[in-house]
């Protein structure tokens, strides 16, 4: 069958698979448009928040950047896992006794301050928009490729979908088509992983095939170490960025995950203590399948792409290269007119250029596989981008209705306003994340990191110190998140946007990039916390008991 | 009894964080060269670590706490 007609199969099902769900689990209160109705099974929680997590950049481009990078790559996998190690063990089981709806909820009752609750709705409202808007871009941008439509018509459909199940179910329509969702993502991204993997190792399992060696006998990785070497590149198993920088960019990224209030607020949709523990658990061991092979198909793809065209004549090139040629993706200009493709590290007389995101986007193509599994990788990277988009729609709507709005300016509306007021903002949340995904500020790419940064800079210490501190109070807490987020904000804006006299990598404080910034922010952030709190009065009787009252099973 | 409930907790998050910091910046960071000049089939073991073994040893860790608090909730429930 025309391959056309299968993706829109694939994409069709999966929609109405979606809107389905989300007719079945209307949201009638407020606490099942914030939490699910708190009864949320740990197992589908788990599925849930690992689609939340896993964005379009995850799905696309994640297995493409790491090709390139090789070792250097390593930050975006230890980094975006090991973050679940101290949501589980440090914040999770907590925030879920605490029993509230939302991140600033904490902050707010914690702190026993409506400051320290507006310093925290800023900073989720900032974190979730900036990520938001890359995700109906992913959306768009999956749309045009493989429907053929333009990008402005696929955000707009994203965005009806969106708009759909998010304000009609809350986070009960959220959690459970994120769940279909998961499994329509996991589904696409592994078929192609596991074919591609026989195909080139003659074992199934990636992981695996990843340290095997090919039909020629050489280990898949030194041959790969060997290519590099002969080409210039740096050895794809060691990497060219200084330890220091890639200790803090794990570090900025496994804070700032642990950080994000859209994962945190998962933990608050299942019944009990144990479940928060058990769902993180479960969250991590469905990511960790996508994560660990993400790695696998870096190599065989990289390998592959080097030993389809290096030194090869550019008329001899296989019918895939036309066609992502076309797209942009690849860009082929023949300097010394030899008619060969010359792939070199050497920017002067390197031949290819190559998009990351190409790399599971036309691996099918390259493995020949047949037109469904296509389709079906355009069913889950739409998966991907709309389930993370979702979940950070009711971060911005909770924070507008909730945070703002019920904690602070209209305390007495009713449960029905506040229900009304929640699915209002989640609209115009819709619409502005819709607008930003047509029109992406340049900035998007840049603001990913600063997302992490700013989630690290501010929410992980002040939550960490309250759980674990009965003597952390709101003058420490409040200057050190404000002191994290200027600190970060600064670092960003100077060396990504050019303010402030701008700078280069060797300006660099300490050599640390502005992604790893984040550590320091966060380093800063402590240090200030601990200090104000110490040289001013201890919180309350009542705070105290609150803080132990959580520590209770 | 409440006050050691919580102490145990705290002695399990600090051996299982150091477990953490171990597997991802000790071997895959940290570490790595000296791990890489070790070959297990294809892999360096360095680079094993940072971008497969890692990830393996967080799902680990938090299965472990996992198993360890539930049984401390049970004592304390008795």
């Amino acid at each position: 069958m025309e391959l056309q007609y299968w993706i829109w199969i694939a994409v069709g099902l999966s929609f109405s698979l979606y809107i389905g769900i989300a007719i079945w689990s209307r949201a009638g209160s407020t606490k099942e448009f914030y939490v699910a109705g708190g009864g949320v099974h740990p197992i589908a929680n788990g599925m849930a928040t690992a689609a939340d997590w896993m964005s379009a950049a995850s799905f696309i481009s994640m297995a493409g950047i790491i090709s390139f990078g090789g070792y250097d790559g390593s930050v975006y996998l230890m980094g975006w896992t090991g973050g679940y190690v101290l949501l589980a063990l440090l914040l999770a089981p907590y925030l879920r006794k605490f029993g509230k709806f939302t991140v600033p909820d904490f902050i707010g009752d914690r702190y026993y301050s409506n400051t320290a609750r507006s310093v925290a709705v800023f900073c989720a409202l900032i974190v979730s928009f900036t990520y938001i808007a890359g995700q109906m871009r992913g959306v768009g941008v999956v749309f045009s490729r493989y429907l053929e439509v333009d990008i402005v018509t696929g955000v707009l459909i994203g965005m009806g979908i969106v708009l759909f199940y998010a304000v009609l179910g809350g986070m009960k329509g959220i959690t459970y088509t994120q769940v279909a969702q998961y499994c329509v993502l996991i589904f696409a991204f592994m078929v192609p992983a596991i074919y591609i993997s026989f195909l080139v190792t003659g074992n199934v399992i990636p992981q695996l095939g990843f340290g095997s060696s090919g039909a020629d006998g050489v280990y898949l990785l030194d041959k790969l170490d060997g290519l590099h070497r002969e080409l210039g590149f740096h050895e794809y198993t060691s990497g060219s960025k200084s330890m220091l920088d890639v200790f803090c960019i794990t570090m900025a990224l496994m804070v700032g995950t642990a950080g994000l209030p859209h994962v945190i607020v998962r933990f608050f949709t299942v019944k009990k203590v144990s479940d928060a523990r058990k769902s993180a658990g479960w969250a991590l061991l469905f990511i960790a399948i996508l994560y660990t092979t993400a790695p696998a198909i870096a190599v065989f793809s990289r390998t592959n792409l080097i030993e389809t065209v290096s030194n090869q004549p550019y008329k001899d090139m296989p019918e895939w290269f036309d066609k992502w040629e076309t797209t942009g993706l690849l860009g082929f200009t023949d300097k010394n007119e030899d008619g060969l493709i010359q792939y070199t590290a050497d920017t002067t007389t390197n031949e290819l250029t190559v998009d990351a995101d190409i790399m599971v986007l036309a691996n099918p193509e390259i493995a020949q596989l047949p037109n469904w599994v296509i389709a079906l990788l355009a069913a889950g990277a739409l998966a991907a981008a709309l389930s993370t988009a979702a979940g950070l729609l009711l971060v911005i709507s909770s924070a507008v209705s909730h945070d703002l709005l019920k904690k602070m300016v209209m305390p007495r509306i009713s449960e029905k306003g506040e229900l009304i007021a929640a699915r209002i903002a989640a609209t115009g949340a819709v619409c502005l994340a819709g607008y930003f995904g047509i029109n992406p500020p340049g900035f998007v790419a840049a603001t990913v990191a600063l997302a992490f940064g700013l989630a690290a800079s501010s929410f992980f210490p002040a939550i960490l110190l309250g759980i674990f501190s009965k003597r952390i109070n709101k003058e420490g807490a409040i200057s050190g998140m404000l002191v994290g987020v200027t600190l970060m904000l600064f670092y960003m804006l100077k060396f990504k946007f050019g303010w402030f006299g701008g700078g280069t990598k060797a300006d660099w404080w300490f050599g640390i990039s502005p992604e790893g910034f984040g550590s320091i922010a966060m380093i800063a952030n402590f240090v200030v916390t601990l200090i104000i709190s110490s040289g001013t009065p201890a919180p309350s009787k009542d705070i105290q008991e609150l803080v132990a009252n959580i520590r209770k099973p | 009894m409440k006050n050691t409930y919580w102490q145990k907790n705290i002695r399990y998050i600090s051996i299982l964080l150091s477990l953490w910091f171990i597997v991802s910046f000790g071997c895959g960071i940290l570490f790595v060269e000296q791990l890489n000049t070790i070959q297990i089939g294809g892999f360096k073991l360095g680079f094993w670590f940072a971008q497969q073994g890692s990830i393996f040893g967080f799902v680990a860790i938090i299965f472990t706490y996992i198993y360890l608090m539930n049984k401390l909730d049970q004592t304390q429930n008795k």
